[in-house]
């Protein structure tokens, strides 16, 4: 399975130069293209679904993060390199490997799941159903109650977005009327 | 094998969010650790030489990949798009507010 082995490189990579370039525009389009390089991996793991809904997501979430850069901080400022939090980040980040590296050893192995809780689906889904793309009879039918759920979390983060940045009811007295 | 490739793009997320002073850079980084968790899930999931899980009505497919990762992280990505546009608008009015975006100049309360 070397293909995604490639692309999972290339992600790393991508989120490497993401996460240390200094300039903020072409940081946010090496994020963007970290997650065209998932939708892609997407694709190649058999998962179509995913990858046209990373696909939308990466794009808008790209035009939103490039909404707040643009006019503002165009490169982040040269202060004097602060080596605490750097080191800091860097031996939480090599301490989250190590301790990681042992559970998945005890995962299956790549490419061999187990699919205990699956097989019922697929094996029932499309007589339960009648849909023939499985990943929807899941969201939508065997688990409607999660689906609707993270339906309430979306709209509660929409709804927090909106109210945080809306114009009406935060002007005070002699505050200049400030563009969001 | 893979699967520790993809903890080390959650372990570069991570490094951002901790080490980094830049609001928008900590934000890249947590979007950076959804897309490893994503990925993640979808691995556990994958079947060596497996379809896609699309059925068709006339044939019995058995080696198709796990469905159910997918269908949960299928709400997951939307949802990570709706966390970040709620993270960047907190970015946004901080902005405005103290005129940066750095996380160690924004220490002191300005009511």
């Amino acid at each position: 399975m070397t293909d995604i082995n490639v692309i999972l490189m290339l992600m790393i990579v991508g989120s490497i130069i993401a996460v240390e370039t200094r300039d903020m525009l072409s940081c946010v389009v090496v994020v963007g293209v970290v997650g065209l390089f998932q939708s892609l991996a997407f694709l190649v793991l058999k998962a179509p679904d995913l990858a046209i809904v990373q696909l939308v997501v990466e794009i808008l979430s790209l035009v939103i993060l490039l909404r707040v850069i643009i006019r503002k901080e165009a490169s982040e400022p040269q202060h004097h390199p602060d080596y605490f939090p750097m080191l800091v980040g860097i031996t939480l980040s090599l301490l989250a490997l190590l301790f990681v590296h042992p559970i998945l050893r005890e995962l299956p192995q790549f490419g061999q799941p187990v699919m205990r809780v699956a097989k019922e689906y697929i094996e029932n889904g499309m007589k339960a159903t009648g849909a023939t793309n499985l990943v929807s009879a899941v969201i939508l039918d065997f688990r409607a109650y999660d689906t609707l759920g993270e339906a309430v979390v979306l709209f509660t983060a929409v709804c927090g977005a909106l109210i945080v940045l809306r114009k009406t009811g935060r002007k005070k007295k002699g505050e200049p009327e400030t563009e969001a | 094998m893979t699967y520790f490739l993809c903890m080390i793009i959650f372990a570069i997320g991570l490094y951002a969010v901790v080490a980094k002073r830049n609001m928008i850079k900590i934000i890249i980084g947590i979007m950076v650790m959804e897309y490893a968790l994503n990925m993640l899930f979808v691995l556990f999931g994958y079947r060596q030489g497996g379809r896609s899980p699309i059925l068709e009505k006339a044939q019995t497919i058995t080696n198709i990949v796990d469905p159910l990762p997918q269908a949960l992280i299928l709400t997951a990505i939307v949802i990570g798009l709706a966390t970040t546009a709620l993270m960047v608008a907190l970015a946004v009015r901080i902005y405005e507010k103290y005129g940066t975006f750095d996380i160690t100049k924004i220490r002191k309360l300005r009511g």
